[in-house]
């Protein structure tokens, strides 16, 4: 289990604001930072990481204290059991993607994990590749291989998949599930969009101007309330129209374009660009099986 | 006949001069690029100052500084039985200390301009600072590296007022190229002037051309 409490100062472009924040997170949860940029989602991982020091709060990780400001211990970030995998990637340009990763191998560690990754994250044809030479989301591939290197008990990842398009991000999302499973990680994503949340996470802490507003499932958080649904997918509005007494809102989900009906009451707050569930109760769907 | 004695000096000069301000330079870069505090500040302006200076400034406080009859060169005299007045080991540490921002800048600005995640990564990885300053940060900055070298190497051959300082003008020991156009130009020796000016104007323009082409190349190939 880990649990993290701690301030900090953050300097933005809004000024200063203080970074309060305490949560929870059992062993082997996805856990989701959701908010605006600028609200300390970074930061937080990077106090995680060791990375930056915060003016006070206390870190534990299962049994160890990674960080307790009362008694001024704070361990290194080398010390620390985190793999992470940042926004930009941070491979290093002057290493092929095999010694990206055989970088990140301990002295006298077991090369056959180097080989294990390379397999598991589809990097064969890569290995002698350069990271310029890289598209975004081979980078992504290689930077979550090398974070996964050391086995690391908890995996920290910074909206690694925002630079994506919308086919690529679902795949590495599979990608990301699959080395949560398979290695048995603790995770902290970052990230600001829906269905990638919906899709990954156990649970969501909402990060508001510093403070964590709101947390819980991401049903909860989302959802003001629970709906027993048979079908429920969150996408974004791109169109409300008037027909008759009806209004038809296109809502964008995944890549389809889907047409809902909803009345005057429904549509009264939504606007354009608005994230939204789409959800249905009651009636039967068509089950076909798809042949190729 | 040309003594070309006054030219090989210049080099060796500039080639000690160099490497010792690589050594330096890496270590001091390293510390001010991820220093924060305010006395990085001081150290920046101190290390800037012989860009300001008039070199015969420098000169004069190294001249007093190492003075055989005073502090500090009295305690070199006695305890190593070294004089830097007046001498090629003299010449040396002048000179680095008034190349020392050519080599400084160039690799602080190349460690700054390197994203702060690739030292972070590294850390993370179970680096440590160390490793990853000579695995990571140095590999990565080549051109600054590049820049640095060629820069210190190019202003060592180009000292004049130093030089003339603290070294005087011993043929052998301390008359470098610069002294000794100087030193032909007031016999009158208008030819012998031309040749040492002229080498070192080919030269200088030649190191420089070297780098500006070998940088344009990488920022291409960078690109690509």
């Amino acid at each position: 289990m880990i649990s993290f409490s701690v301030n900090k100062m953050l300097h933005t472009s809004n000024g200063i604001i203080p970074l309060e924040v305490s949560f929870e997170l059992k062993k082997g949860q996805f856990g989701t930072i959701y908010g605006n940029s600028g609200a300390g989602k970074t930061t937080i991982l990077k106090i995680l990481a060791g990375l930056v020091q915060p003016e006070s709060g206390k870190i534990n990780v299962g049994d160890k204290v990674w960080l307790d400001t009362a008694s001024k211990f704070a361990l290194p970030p080398q010390k620390r059991d985190i793999g992470i995998v940042f926004q930009d990637f941070a491979l290093f340009p002057n290493k092929n993607v095999k010694n990206n990763l055989l970088f990140a191998l301990p002295k006298g560690g077991n090369i056959a994990i180097v080989d294990e990754l390379v397999d598991v994250m589809d990097l064969g044809n890569l290995q002698n590749r350069y990271p310029e030479t890289l598209s975004g989301g081979q980078k992504q591939r290689v930077a979550l291989a090398r974070a996964l290197v050391r086995k690391p008990r908890l995996l920290l990842l910074d909206e690694p998949l925002s630079a994506l398009d919308m086919d690529m991000r679902s795949r590495l999302q599979d990608h990301i599930l699959k080395v949560h499973q398979h290695y048995n990680l603790t995770t902290i994503l970052v990230s600001h969009d829906l269905s990638e949340i919906f899709k990954m996470s156990d649970i969501i802490f909402v990060l508001d101007k510093g403070k964590i507003s709101k947390q819980g499932s991401p049903l909860e958080v989302f959802a003001n309330h629970n709906i027993s649904s048979k079908f429920q997918f969150t996408g974004e509005v791109l169109k409300i129209e008037k027909e008759d007494i009806v209004f038809v809102v296109s809502v964008l989900i995944s890549n389809n374009i889907v047409k809902v009906i909803a009345t005057a009451e429904d549509v009264a707050d939504l606007r354009t660009g608005d994230r939204v569930l789409v959800a249905s109760k009651a009636f039967n769907p068509i089950i076909r099986k798809l042949s190729l | 006949m040309i003594d070309f004695q006054p030219l090989w000096l210049t080099f060796k000069l500039a080639l000690v001069t160099t490497s010792v301000l690589l050594l330096l330079a890496i270590p001091l870069a390293n510390w001010l690029s991820l220093s924060k505090g305010k006395f990085k500040a001081v150290i920046e302006a101190f290390i800037s100052m012989p860009l300001v200076l008039p070199p015969s400034v420098l000169g004069f406080y190294f001249l007093i500084a190492f003075g055989p009859s005073h502090g500090f060169g009295k305690f070199l005299e006695q305890t190593f039985n070294l004089r830097l007045v007046f001498s090629f080991p003299g010449l040396v540490v002048a000179s680095i200390i008034y190349s020392l921002p050519f080599m400084v800048h160039p690799i602080q600005s190349g460690m700054t301009a390197l994203p702060d995640t690739l030292r972070e990564a590294s850390y993370t990885l179970g680096k440590s600072k160390i490793v990853t300053l000579f695995n990571v940060v140095i590999p990565n900055i080549k051109p600054a590296l590049l820049t640095g070298i060629v820069l210190s190497f190019a202003h060592t051959i180009g000292e004049f007022g130093v030089v003339l300082m603290i070294g005087g003008n011993i043929p052998g020991e301390t008359k470098v190229a610069s002294i000794a156009i100087y030193d032909e130009v007031e016999s009158l020796n208008y030819h012998s002037a031309n040749v040492y000016a002229a080498i070192l104007f080919a030269i200088s323009f030649t190191i420089l051309l070297v780098v500006y082409l070998f940088n344009n190349r990488y920022a291409i190939t960078r690109k690509l």
